[in-house]
């Protein structure tokens, strides 16, 4: 029993959080339709924080981090990224922040008509205007060998198990070396193996990259192991905050039952 | 029943509404600087050659028919000379230009629709949005100006091949020279036949591009939406065509006859 409890400590070590705020949420309302999604959800996350969002499904979690990324835009409330308000940003420094943000979709979203390589390439050319292949080379290599996946580099995303397929989508996340990112349920669909070697990826990537994350899952094993603090989200609401052990001693029935 | 119309037209309007912010959208980004060439190259391919064999093709055929079909007629109010002149006015002034585009609309518009479709279900543009990236030039632009070019280009080919065909079929019934079926051909049409036929292309070009994209960009999340954007791209795109002939014939009786 030990032994298997060994087994599932983290390899990699937690980052250190400052005090410094990179994401303040207060009071956030967002409806669609007649539908309330999120009622006065107000979180914040310090540089260097790994925070973890739990909740049910359709319960608003990516809705929130959606709003953080300039996606959707809150009905009531404030979004505040870096010190500033997203929904009053214009194309311009809506366009600068989102190079200061990664974002990882549940799918990957990989770019299916171009190749691994491509991918990678694409937000460097587009986004930081990098030119000189030696530079996209160097740089396109250094995230693969980051996420273990140098030998994928001219392979096309249809080739691409799930779990390949997310550390592809991690690698062309961090190419542009974003200060925060927002993971959209990454171990879904993965096996229990492979959900933890990408949750032990992302602790890696937070140490090596000096990040900040949001991280919405239901897998509480990556819970476990990614978040420093984590907060719960029902019926678009804010129900309670604290660390994985204090959450699973929770007084409400609600929060335990994401331990059991 | 009231309610309900005005939802229906609460719809067309909010409809309209997406079409023109999508329509403005695209011009802003053609002057927006940061053209993707390539992307644009690649698409030209994709959609001009990779469409030659079928529009040749059809081409062919509608030619050989044409021919055949008005042949019997003409013969019977003794015109068969007028068989040339008849073939190449009809393709040139309508039949290529029409024929073509709806392939196009077909083929092209369809395609660009569910592969735009699929990359918003799959969250690939959502991603290229967030990342920075532009998707809407990546994307949209691109594939447009590519079809707003292509669409001419394969016209003039359709109506080369056509009349290729047409004379293949008067040669099945008489023996007609082959610079005798061209001379003839060419000294039918004038400037008035030709220059708004060309024009028209261009529009039916961007109409192609511009719905299989705003329908493909546009879809709901969710499989069937694919489906749904690539068969409504073909409906709107093949009405579009025929609207725009209407216009385009209208406009041309006003200035060139």
């Amino acid at each position: 029993m030990d032994k298997v409890k060994e087994d599932i400590v983290p390899k990699a070590k937690r980052g250190k959080a400052t005090n410094e705020l990179v994401v303040e949420m207060k009071d956030v309302r967002k409806t669609f339709g007649t539908k309330d999604i999120l009622k006065k959800v107000s979180l914040t996350v310090k540089r260097g924080e790994n925070l973890v969002i739990l909740g049910r499904s359709g319960q608003g979690k990516s809705v929130t981090i959606k709003c953080i990324v300039g996606m959707l835009t809150q009905d009531e409330g404030t979004v505040k990224v870096f010190g500033d308000e997203v929904s009053e940003m214009d194309e311009k420094e809506l366009k600068e922040l989102r190079v200061k943000i990664g974002f990882l979709f549940q799918s990957g979203a990989l770019y299916d008509s171009m190749s691994v390589r491509e991918n990678l390439e694409f937000p460097l050319t587009r986004v930081l205007k990098i030119d000189e292949q030696s530079e996209l080379d160097q740089r396109v290599e250094e995230v693969l060998d980051a996420v273990g996946l140098k030998d994928a580099i001219d392979k096309m995303p249809s080739d691409l198990s799930g779990g390949m397929r997310k550390r592809v989508g991690l690698a062309r996340t961090l190419i542009v070396k974003p200060e925060i990112i927002l993971y959209d349920e990454p171990t879904t669909g993965l096996d229990p193996i492979t959900s933890r070697e990408i949750s032990e990826l992302i602790l890696q990537m937070q140490e090596k990259y000096k990040t900040s994350s949001i991280i919405i899952t239901h897998d509480m094993e990556c819970a476990r192991i990614t978040a420093d603090r984590l907060i719960v989200l029902n019926d678009g609401e804010f129900v309670e905050e604290g660390t994985y052990e204090e959450l699973e001693n929770s007084k409400t029935e609600f929060v335990r039952s994401f331990f059991k | 029943m009231a309610e309900h119309e005005l939802s229906g037209w609460k719809k067309w309007v909010e409809e309209t509404g997406n079409q023109v912010n999508f329509f403005t959208g695209f011009f802003r980004n053609v002057f927006a600087g940061g053209f993707e060439w390539s992307e644009f190259v690649r698409q030209c391919y994709e959609i001009g050659y990779k469409s030659i064999t079928l529009v040749g093709i059809t081409s062919f055929i509608m030619g050989v028919v044409l021919t055949l079909q008005s042949r019997p007629t003409l013969v019977k109010f003794g015109a068969s000379s007028m068989l040339p002149f008849m073939v190449c006015v009809s393709i040139v002034r309508e039949i290529g230009p029409v024929i073509t585009a709806i392939i196009c609309a077909g083929k092209i518009s369809s395609g660009i629709g569910a592969e735009l479709g699929s990359m918003k279900v799959t969250e690939q543009i959502d991603a290229m949005d967030v990342s920075g990236a532009n998707p809407m030039q990546y994307l949209v632009v691109t594939r447009i100006l590519a079809t707003t070019l292509m669409i001419p280009i394969l016209t003039l080919m359709g109506d080369v091949i056509g009349l290729f065909g047409g004379y293949l079929a008067v040669n099945l019934a008489d023996h007609t020279s082959w610079s005798l079926y061209f001379n003839k051909c060419l000294s039918s049409i004038t400037f008035a036949d030709l220059l708004p036929a060309f024009v028209k292309t261009i529009f039916f070009g961007f109409a192609v591009g511009f719905i299989g994209c705003y329908k493909g960009y546009n879809s709901n999340n969710g499989t069937e939406s694919v489906g749904l954007a690539a068969n409504s791209a073909v409906v709107s795109a093949s009405l579009w065509i025929f609207f725009l002939d209407v216009v385009a014939v209208q406009i041309t009786q006003i200035f060139f006859y």
